[in-house]
């Protein structure tokens, strides 16, 4: 069973007008069930673009998008995927564990279901004591973590991500890093991972997507294997050799400038 | 593409409570407190001292005593015009939420209505006044009440539809994601996050409303509230009581300032955490 399907997918923004871009053109990219994918490229790849196709937040000018089976409209409707951004985006007025709720409650769940959920979700991100609080409250990498238990809360098979660490110092950044890939192992989730951190993408993934720009487009795909993260993986040579291969491709040379 | 807005920033016409510098309630008061009576020390000093003529100014402490002679009257008063400034308030802020909702909904009045509401908001309102004291009997305490509407509207409007109007791009994606359209999206996010404009607009509001239905009586009509007692009692020269009903008038625009200031903290609590 694969997440997601993407096939020729192209993105032109103001077709036909003086701002026409083009965003992406002929990406084909599968994303298997479980399996966790990052994009990375400059600015202006169109990565966050991809993602947001994914999500059916703006629709394809070219190609067709599959989630979990489904055309991506269906599969949003559906409420197929949980997505974060990197500014949490919480809302002010609810208390942590309102938020967490919000997507439960427009999915109807009953109130005992919805605070059953948002306490399990809370318990994962290890906020359970801040259920209370309003975001306000909270410092950023708490948001953050928030943030990504209301992604979690309807369980969805699909975990869309927009650089949700990248506004986060390192310590709080790499912490959280492990927090995710537990939670996405125990629950079987496939992640579509948005960073400009190569360690991150390297660390994370299975598979990290590189992207370049002008127009935005698949460049190479780095298969990652790590096994099983742990306290050493970070310092282990097959992490530097992931980070040497996708900064290559990055480069778009086959070649190190420097010999190491 | 969205630009990245940070929430706090972009949802924040009035600085949040959060970061303010917090001092002890004592500390706090005293200060102003200070600056105030030494204020009124000063007044008096230069009134006595400089023999100035009691129509130009008159010493705070003849207008502490005109006001206690007749505190049975500037109470009565106070509330009459009090009344008219609530019913004014509440009707006038009700219109114009209802209207920014209308305006926030359909894109193209949005964008017509904000400078039009502007422009309309830089006429003097209160001299439509003697107009309305014409068109109803001169028993009726309509036309104050509906000066301190049409005066109320303004703010209210703009304000209010600034924050309906302006949702956070993440919010807009989020519930996009959550396949949520139409009113439940305004219920559980414009609505919500326009409040902190809404109070914006009912605290200059409460103020604009005591002015207005202090000052609509100058221009004729029922006259049992303050604004007629300011200008009798300056017509009979009687400057120290003509002071003594702006004095109640300062006091109940006060009042009505601190119920908005006082509403908006029990309606936002996520405010003053």
């Amino acid at each position: 069973m694969t997440a997601v399907v993407l096939e020729g997918v192209s993105k032109v923004f103001n077709a036909g007008r003086a701002g026409e871009v083009t965003a992406l053109t002929g990406v084909d990219l599968t994303v298997a069930s479980g399996e966790f994918v990052s994009l990375i490229g400059p600015s202006g790849c169109g990565k966050s673009t991809l993602l947001r196709l994914v999500g059916d937040l703006i629709q394809p000018s070219a190609g067709t998008v599959t989630v979990a089976g489904k055309p991506a409209r269906t599969a949003r409707a559906d409420q197929e995927y949980g997505i974060a951004f990197q500014q949490a985006g919480l809302f002010d007025w609810r208390t942590v564990q309102r938020n967490v709720e919000l997507p439960l409650e427009l999915r109807g769940a009953s109130r005992k279901e919805r605070a059953e959920r948002a306490r399990e979700m809370l318990e994962l991100v290890g906020l359970a004591e801040f259920a209370g609080h309003y975001p306000a409250q909270l410092s950023g990498g708490m948001q953050q973590r928030v943030a990504i238990a209301r992604a979690l809360a309807v369980h969805p098979p699909l975990l869309l991500m927009d650089e949700p660490f990248g506004a986060l110092d390192e310590m709080t950044r790499e912490r959280l890093q492990d927090e995710l890939l537990r939670i996405c192992a125990s629950t079987g989730t496939s992640t579509i991972f948005v960073t400009h951190s190569i360690p991150e993408a390297v660390y994370l993934s299975d598979r990290v997507v590189v992207m370049s720009a002008r127009p935005g487009r698949i460049t190479d795909v780095v298969p990652i294997d790590l096994g099983e993260r742990g306290e050493t993986t970070r310092q282990s040579p097959g992490f530097f050799t992931g980070i040497t291969k996708v900064r290559k491709a990055l480069r778009g040379d086959a070649m190190p400038l420097v010999s190491a | 593409m969205t630009t990245a807005v940070d929430p706090l920033v972009a949802a924040d016409p009035t600085a949040p409570v959060i970061g303010r510098r917090r001092a002890g309630p004592l500390l706090a008061v005293l200060p102003p407190l200070l600056v105030g009576v030494a204020g009124l020390l000063l007044w008096e000093m230069v009134v006595k001292l400089g023999r100035v003529a009691p129509y130009v100014l008159p010493a705070p402490s003849a207008i502490g005593e005109q006001l206690w002679q007749n505190r049975a009257v500037v109470w009565r008063t106070g509330l009459a015009s009090g009344e008219n400034a609530l019913v004014g308030l509440l009707l006038g802020a009700a219109v114009a939420l209802l209207a920014a909702m209308v305006a926030a909904w359909v894109t193209f009045l949005g964008e017509v209505s904000i400078p039009v509401a502007a422009a309309l908001n830089a006429l003097p309102i209160i001299a439509l006044a003697p107009i309305l004291n014409n068109m109803f009997e001169s028993t009726s305490s309509v036309p104050r009440r509906l000066v301190v509407a049409i005066v109320v509207f303004f703010p209210v409007f703009v304000n209010a539809l600034r924050g309906l109007r302006e949702v956070d791009p993440i919010h807009r994606d989020l519930m996009a994601s959550y396949a949520a359209r139409g009113w439940t999206v305004t219920r559980l996010v414009r609505l919500p996050a326009a409040l902190p404009f809404v109070f914006t607009g009912l605290r200059q509001a409460s103020s604009l409303a005591v002015i207005a239905a202090v000052v609509a009586e100058y221009f004729g009509g029922l006259q049992n509230g303050l604004g007629s007692r300011i200008t009798s009692a300056a017509a009979n020269t009687a400057y120290p009581r003509a002071w003594a009903f702006v004095v109640g008038a300062c006091v109940l625009g006060l009042v009505f300032y601190l119920a908005a200031l006082l509403l908006e903290r029990l309606v936002m609590p996520w405010r003053r955490v």
